[in-house]
């Protein structure tokens, strides 16, 4: 039985096609992200699955009934938006328990689902308190918070921690995998980010232009890839995008690709290039070489140097090498 | 807040610009206040001088309360402007909500529709009015000038309360629709809180020029116990003779109620209450 299904969904703007043909089985129980480009349709999906904005045509299924014409508050779902959208008017514990009021629930009941939540969260101190007197990371928490009083089938976020900066979003990254192991919930995740995309998800949802691209898991994607765009967008740094004909390959292939990190600088190489780039991480070093008209990246493992300008020769293996062709698929 | 360093000459001419303007705001209202407590020969002899023991006097007041009834002209324009701006406010913002919420067809127009108003005066529909006015009986009513000023008000209301209603973020509204709040709720309990501010601004723009009309109480509701207090106060400017205490009386008491309304919307303007809402 899955928890949420896509059949056929389309979405238009007036004359504008938003999403194209999206069908999509999600499990129970299953983390499963949308990424992709800015404006390619995933807030739309996620609004879409919630019951906020109709499909123009297609199909939603949640554990198995059809919703498309149930209203939000009856689809058994919960939504943390980028935003917060915390009511600022009321108290940390009105926040959090309006929606199960809104249902007519016992205010026992009411109690200990916040109580739960709460703790869950660490946001018993602050259960009194309006959102303007939080930080932005308890706002965050605050709208988890909400969520997960209502006890949904089906949790959805979207771009959640996108407003948080660089330590928190790590710290509430680790929170929200908690938490699912926890809570066994089937969450659908919107973000851009790449590295959210591949440390919390059981599955990936690639989209562009409105187009589901590829669905696989983190590794299926990153060793995997279907295309030219999955492969450019899964991985950081980016895969090393090169024209065939700098190979001897045969005739279909017109792209190739190389990740920076399944190439080595070697004595004696397959490509010259020079050097015209360092970044050094600490742990890596990024080296940018020039061959022809391409600049590629090159991961590095630990601390080198090499001197701008200087002529280095590239290494890899083979296997390691993606190949596309004309219409950006892959050939396998 | 950011604070930028001022420069103090820049300072000084922003307090002298802002006090020159006050001064001149107040004078025509300090004048009529003080004059209302002189009598008749002072007023006319030194209009600008504070009312001495010579020259005080309450005559003003008492003709004001012993003529007319002017309690009730209080009442009734109290009635007429406070009605009107709850249903201007109740109206616009629900319309305001509607256009800026919702996608429906004809939303533009229906958007220019509405704030056409603004730019035609009502006043050059007064004979339609009053024959509809006639025809449902309602002359001599405040019904039918809250019913007017509700009108007149509208347009410019719905002008500025969507424009603020589509600032409001999406993310909160949906938040609620996601807890199963009715769109009436959202509206009622999300939405209007946090346009506050543009709702004081709208009631004030609206109240002064209901308080002041005089053209629609002398022509829909010129009975007695209709009149209005600006109304009401013609009484004493004839066409041979007027009683300048007396007019001036009756002013300065209408002063008192607008300057009451306005403290309190005027609170308003300044809370700002979206602080923490959204980041
Ligand atoms: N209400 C709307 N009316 C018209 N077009 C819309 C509307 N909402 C979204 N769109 C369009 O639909 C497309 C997809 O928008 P969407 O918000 O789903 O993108 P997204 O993938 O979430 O992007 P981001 O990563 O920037 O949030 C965009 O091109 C946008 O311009
Ligand atoms: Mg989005």
């Amino acid at each position: 039985m899955g928890s949420l299904s896509l059949r056929n969904v389309h979405k238009s703007f007036g004359s504008v096609e938003v999403l194209t043909d999206i069908n999509l089985e999600v499990e129970e129980g299953e983390f499963v992200i949308f990424v992709g480009p800015s404006g390619c349709g995933k807030s739309t999906l996620l609004r879409i699955i919630a019951g906020l904005e109709d499909a123009s045509s297609g199909d939603v299924l949640i554990g198995d009934s059809r919703v498309n014409t149930l209203p939000p508050s009856d689809r058994g779902i919960a939504m943390v938006f980028q935003t917060y959208a915390l009511y600022p008017h009321l108290t940390v514990r009105k926040n959090m328990s309006l929606g199960l009021k809104q249902a007519k629930k016992s205010p026992e009941y009411i109690e200990e689902r916040v109580g739960i939540a709460a703790d869950m969260l660490e946001l018993t101190p602050y259960l009194d308190r309006r959102p303007a007197e939080l930080s932005g990371g308890q706002r965050q928490r605050v709208a988890i918070g909400r969520a997960i009083v209502r006890n949904p089938k089906l949790f959805l976020f979207d771009e959640p921690l996108s407003n948080l900066d660089a330590a928190l979003r790590v710290n509430t990254r680790l929170e929200i995998a908690n938490l699912h192991r926890e809570l066994q919930s089937t969450i659908v995740y919107v973000t851009h980010d790449q590295v959210e995309a591949m440390t919390l998800a059981d599955k990936i949802v690639v989209l562009q232009a409105g187009r589901v691209e590829q669905v696989g898991s983190p590794m299926d994607l990153y060793n995997d890839p279907d295309n030219l765009f999955v492969a450019g967008f899964i991985g950081s740094p980016a895969m090393n995008f090169l024209d065939a004909k700098l190979f001897d390959l045969p005739a279909e292939v017109k792209t190739i690709g190389l990740r920076p990190e399944s190439i080595s600088l070697a004595d004696t190489g397959k490509i010259t290039g020079k050097v015209s780039h360092l970044e050094h991480l600490g742990a890596d070093t990024n080296v940018y070489v020039k061959v022809r008209e391409h600049l590629i990246t090159v991961r590095i493992p630990g601390q080198t140097d090499y001197e701008i300008g200087s002529t280095v020769q590239l290494d890899f293996k083979p296997d390691d090498l993606f190949r596309f062709d004309k219409d950006d698929k892959r050939v396998r | 807040m950011n604070k930028v360093k001022h420069n103090p000459l820049n300072l000084a001419f922003a307090h002298v610009a802002l006090i020159t303007y006050t001064i001149i705001a107040l004078f025509p209202v300090i004048v009529i206040l003080i004059n209302s407590f002189k009598t008749r020969k002072a007023i006319f002899r030194d209009p600008l001088s504070l009312p001495n023991s010579d020259s005080f006097t309450m005559v003003g007041y008492e003709t004001v309360f012993k003529q007319g009834d002017f309690l009730q002209y209080f009442q009734n324009s109290m009635i007429v402007t406070v009605v009107s701006l709850f249903f201007i406010l109740l109206f616009g913002a629900m319309a305001a909500f509607a256009l800026a919420e919702y996608r429906f067809k004809g939303n533009t127009l229906m958007g220019l529709y509405l704030a056409i108003g603004i730019m035609i005066p009502i006043r050059l529909g007064t004979v339609a009015i009053l024959q509809i006015m006639v025809a449902g009986g309602l002359v001599n009513t405040l019904t039918a000038l809250i019913l007017v000023y509700t009108a007149q008000g509208l347009p410019l209301a719905i002008f500025i309360l969507a424009e603020f209603m589509r600032q409001v973020s999406d993310d909160l509204k949906d938040a609620g629709r996601i807890d199963g709040l009715s769109e009436y709720r959202i509206f009622f309990v999300l939405v209007l809180p946090l346009v506050r501010p543009a709702m004081a601004t709208v009631a004030v723009f609206n109240m002064i020029p209901i308080w002041n009309d005089l053209w629609f109480p002398l022509i829909l509701a010129p009975g007695e116990a209709t009149k209005t207090l600006t109304l009401g106060s013609q009484v004493f400017i004839g066409q041979f003779v007027t009683d300048w205490n007396a007019v001036l009386s009756a002013l300065s008491m209408a002063i008192l109620p607008v300057m009451i309304l306005y403290i309190i919307f005027s609170k308003q303007l300044i809370r700002g209450i979206t602080s923490g809402a959204v980041k």
